[in-house]
């Protein structure tokens, strides 16, 4: 299980409070499926994904990438218990939605890099190292209920 | 995976644009590095790895050069690249997972000091530069 000092939780929580959760989530959804195209398998149903502008300005790219992120601010309070925090979305994103756990992966990371895009000197290494523990804590926890 | 010639030009314009400060983003990628994923300190036992160090400066000096010296050559990755391809493959034998890591920490390092030229389109086609660098410096292995 991850465990978390007081300053990476006083570090993720600091940063967390100044965050667009609908900007940066929009954003992080939308470059993971410019970066990594084939992760638009999951999303048939959005419309336009034919190119990287079409996909950064698709309305339901912005909408459920805001959903996203807005989960995982959820995680941020329940730091210490995150495979309980996540039991339910587990065995949805399992049973139901079928995604495969690097895709998990893969979108904490891109997290991290819009994080570091728009914090500039705030984005220190030591606040990148909590982030990048919080974004594989959380993947984890996702991963935790598949069968 | 193929570069097509707008990854080229995003690569090469990305490339331009960090400059001279390919060595001080070479030594900051890994610090974040040794800091974000303690297990790639394995590698280096024999350096001192505290902040500001001048052996981590060095190496990320060197690892920034062998990107410009990639950057450079974007027609042909495996020739360019053949001899440290064999230095990783016979010598120092660094685990294929560890390239992936670092290339996250290149990309926040560049997203950091470069915001308004990482764009998605920019982020993606240096995201497979660094891909395909990894592949090429592994592809001895085995």
């Amino acid at each position: 299980m991850v465990h978390f000092s007081a300053e990476e939780k006083a570090a993720v929580a600091s940063l967390w409070g100044k965050v667009n959760v609908e900007e940066a989530g929009g954003e992080a959804l939308g470059r993971l499926l410019v970066v990594y195209p084939w992760t638009q398998r999951f999303f048939d149903n959005f419309g336009n994904l034919s190119s990287a502008s079409a996909i950064m300005g698709n309305p339901k790219v912005k909408a459920h990438g805001k959903k996203v992120l807005t989960s995982f601010g959820d995680a941020i309070k329940h730091m210490d218990d995150l495979k309980n925090a996540f039991a339910h979305l587990s065995e949805l994103h399992c049973d139901k939605l079928h995604v495969d756990p690097e895709n998990f992966r893969l979108l904490g990371n891109v997290m991290v890099i819009v994080l570091a895009s728009h914090f500039g000197k705030e984005f220190t290494p030591e606040m990148q190292a909590a982030w990048q523990k919080l974004v594989a804590g959380v993947a984890t926890a996702l991963a935790h209920k598949y069968h | 995976m193929v570069l097509s010639p707008a990854d080229k030009t995003n690569i090469k314009t990305a490339w331009d644009k960090i400059g001279s400060h390919a060595g001080e983003y070479g030594a900051e990628a890994l610090e974040r590095l040794f800091l974000a994923f303690p297990t790639t300190k394995t590698y280096f036992p024999h350096f001192d790895l505290s902040h500001g160090s001048a052996q981590v400066k060095a190496h990320g000096k060197k690892v920034a050069d062998a990107l410009t010296l990639a950057a450079g050559h974007l027609d042909d990755l495996p020739g360019a690249l053949s001899a440290l391809s064999d230095l990783h493959a016979h010598k120092l034998r660094v685990d294929p997972i560890n390239f992936r890591l670092l290339g996250q920490c290149l990309m926040v390092t560049l997203a950091n000091h470069l915001p308004n030229d990482f764009t998605p389109a920019v982020h993606a086609s240096l995201d497979k530069f660094i891909t395909y660098v990894a592949t090429v410096l592994t592809s001895k292995y085995r």
